[in-house]
């Protein structure tokens, strides 16, 4: 079945400040939908509030993927439905190996009695490890202790390629990445695109844009969607930045929520 | 039955000892400590009163069966063995030991690995030289009482420039609650020599009146250029006490490690200290522990630098459940003359319950002026973005925590030298985490 995303009218507040004041998105299977705006204009609360960060409270709206109510389910419950985040800063947690981290992750979605075989899911590590060029000891190490930026990016993207989502969000995972290694991130990207995976692609500049051709693009400001459009509008704001937005919408400050 | 043994002097201490066929030397020894025993003061760890603790029961002497095959130890001691049929062991069974094994191989090479109290009578001159000397007698009264009574107790003397591949295993049992379970463990590696010792210490006590006092030692003497690693869990049931008084004293260019897991499931004292006299000496301690229900834990790491250029690291990582409390000291000690000395430690505890309680002391004495020093310390709870991290990936909330509580001791656990005792230690982890 191809993928069915839904956001109605969601409205997000953190510490009772209210950052998004009525998101409207819906995204098919097979799109992949671009997310841009300045910083603090919202665009990371989103990622969060739809995967349930226990920071942020939805106060209103609807979120649906393939029919089922996205917001009445736990962060884990989520993450089984289908739903992947890619996040801008992965905690470190000592003692858990990327392995076992990872096997655990696969054998929750999997469910009880029908765990991956060892052999199978080392094999499968193995390779999407070498694809993203990663040094096969990372397997073994503390799970994102001690890595680089570069490399805790290219670490949630061999967790997605494992966990084959349905919808995944990448907030912004170009951050901090070299060429080379945004490259290799946007590679990864490529090769999970399929008729039933849905993506949303949360970044600041459009060079991520080059690489992951989006169907959509959205512009956020002030907690809301304010322009939608195709790829082309993503080169706009390349070229001639966010300034002729604000203008034509006659926002004066983008930001939302900041203090 | 008889009653527990609640007061004893000069006189009990030699009758045990004369009954043991002891040397006239140790005799005389123990009559000195129980005379001190009397006198002196209990031990005052840091915010933790042992006034009303249940140390005055010191059991009466209680051998176990002496067996010349693994196979012929009661299964309660097999089942502990993580590896039964291989490699250098030594069992005590409450008051005495009962088994020992060690390769031709190794004896033909000058190894000894014997019980203390044989080794009294066969190598009088070295343990004179050694034993209690970390520890003295005289520090104070569990000290005292611990002079006069131990027994069974291992003796490990590794020759000049042997290095012995395989772990030695020692058993410290006891399933009698009125028997003395006091064991003396004397390590001795001599120059460039190398050792792992992996000591287990656990009981399977039925319900009684008495409470078994584990009074135990550990002295390692590192030569120069020796490396001595030593492994140890304690486990024994919530009814005994553990007192465990941990030395090791370090040559020139000599290495002690100490991975250690301090999971009694009952109150608790145990030190833990290096002495680093020599120059280029190096030594690095990793305890675990947890708390749980009632019980009271004082848990202390030190260091203390004489030699030129030596380097300590001390890590203690604790996990509090229930109403546990734990005091968690480290000290490191500079003295005047170390130049270039570097000690460093971290005390951490992760507190599962809010009626837990975990204190972390780091404490730096520092008399030089050329020498690196550091600490960290922190008493906190689970992550609440480490487990948002991991359910973000479909892993439950339960399996989040178990996951981030069992990584928090896995830097110990992950180097412990045996893999079937490391095998031992995720299960009883398993148990006490619950």
């Amino acid at each position: 079945m191809s993928t069915q995303f839904e956001i109605r009218g969601l409205k997000a507040t953190i510490e009772d400040k209210e950052i998004l004041k009525g998101i409207d998105l819906k995204i098919n299977g097979g799109e992949v939908h671009a997310i841009m705006g300045p910083n603090g204009t919202g665009k990371s609360t989103l990622a969060s509030a739809l995967m349930g960060h226990p920071k942020y409270e939805v106060t209103e709206g609807e979120v649906e993927l393939n029919g089922e109510d996205v917001l009445e389910m736990a962060v884990d419950e989520r993450a089984r439905a289908g739903m992947f985040l890619a996040m801008q800063y992965p905690s470190e947690i000592t003692g858990v190996t990327n392995a076992d981290f990872l096997r655990s992750a696969i054998n929750a979605r999997r469910g009880e009695g029908n765990e991956i075989s060892l052999i199978k899911f080392v094999r499968q590590m193995e390779s999407k490890m070498k694809q993203l060029e990663m040094n096969p000891e990372f397997m073994h190490r503390y799970l994102n202790e001690g890595f680089s930026g570069g490399e805790k990016k290219r670490n949630e993207i061999l967790q997605m390629m494992l966990l084959e989502p349905k919808l995944v969000i990448l907030d912004e995972i170009d951050s901090g990445l070299d060429i080379d290694a945004l490259r290799i991130v946007a590679e990864g990207v490529n090769a999970m695109r399929a008729e039933d995976r849905s993506f949303l692609i949360i970044t600041h500049y459009q060079r991520l844009l080059n690489y992951i051709k989006p169907d959509f693009v959205h512009v956020m400001m002030q907690g809301r969607i304010v322009k939608s459009g195709g790829p082309e509008l993503a080169q706009r704001l390349e070229a001639e930045g966010y300034d002729w937005v604000k203008e034509e919408l006659g926002i004066v400050d983008e930001t939302v929520g900041q203090a | 039955m008889s009653t527990p043994t609640t007061s004893f002097g000069r006189e009990a201490a030699a009758a045990i000892a004369r009954s043991k066929n002891e040397p006239a030397w140790l005799i005389e020894w123990r009559e000195a400590a129980a005379d001190l025993a009397g006198k002196l003061e209990l031990p005052k760890p840091e915010k933790m009163p042992l006034q009303r603790w249940t140390l005055d029961q010191y059991g009466t002497n209680r051998p176990g069966n002496v067996v010349t095959s693994v196979a012929d130890l009661p299964a309660t001691i097999t089942s502990l063995l993580p590896q039964a049929d291989k490699g250098a062991l030594i069992v005590q069974h409450n008051s005495s030991v009962v088994y020992t094994r060690l390769s031709d191989e190794l004896k033909t090479q000058g190894v000894v690995l014997s019980s203390l109290e044989e080794a009294a009578r066969t190598h009088e001159d070295l343990l004179r030289k050694h034993f209690m000397t970390l520890y003295a007698k005289d520090e104070h009264k569990l000290a005292a009482l611990h002079a006069a009574l131990w027994n069974g107790g291992v003796f490990l003397y590794v020759p000049k420039n042997v290095v012995i591949e395989e772990p030695i295993q020692a058993l410290l049992f006891a399933d009698d609650a009125e028997a003395t379970f006091m064991p003396h463990i004397l390590v001795i590696a001599d120059q460039h020599s190398g050792v792992s010792f992996v000591e287990q210490v656990a009981t399977t006590l039925q319900a009684s009146e008495a409470t078994l006092l584990h009074n135990s030692a550990v002295e390692v003497f590192a030569k120069p250029g020796a490396q001595v690693r030593y492994a140890s869990v304690h486990h024994m049931d919530e009814s005994a006490v553990d007192i465990a008084y941990r030395r090791a004293h370090l040559d020139n260019d000599s290495r002690v490690e100490w991975i250690i897991g301090d999971l009694h499931n009952g109150n608790t004292v145990t030190d833990t200290k290096s002495i680093l006299k020599g120059n280029g000496s190096t030594s690095d301690s990793k305890i675990i522990s947890i708390g749980k229900g009632s019980q009271r834990m004082s848990i202390t790491t030190q260091a203390v630098h004489y030699g030129r250029s030596s380097e300590s690291d001390m890590i203690t990582r604790a996990v509090m459940k229930e109403e546990a409390t734990a005091i968690i000291n480290g000290i490191t000690k500079i003295e005047h003359g170390a130049t270039k000395a570097n000690g460093q430690q971290t005390e951490k505890v992760l507190m599962l319950s809010p009626k837990a309680r975990g204190d972390a002391n780091p404490i730096l004495l520092i008399d030089e002026d050329d020498v690196k020093a550091g600490h960290a310390a922190s008493v906190g709870q689970v992550n609440p973005d480490q487990v948002y991290y991991l359910m973000s990936r479909g892993i439950t909330r339960q399996e989040a925590e178990r996951l981030i509580i069992h990584g928090f001791l896995d830097p110990v656990v992950s180097e412990i030298p045996l893999e079937g005792l490391r095998e031992q230690l995720h299960r009883i982890l398993e148990r006490k985490l619950g």
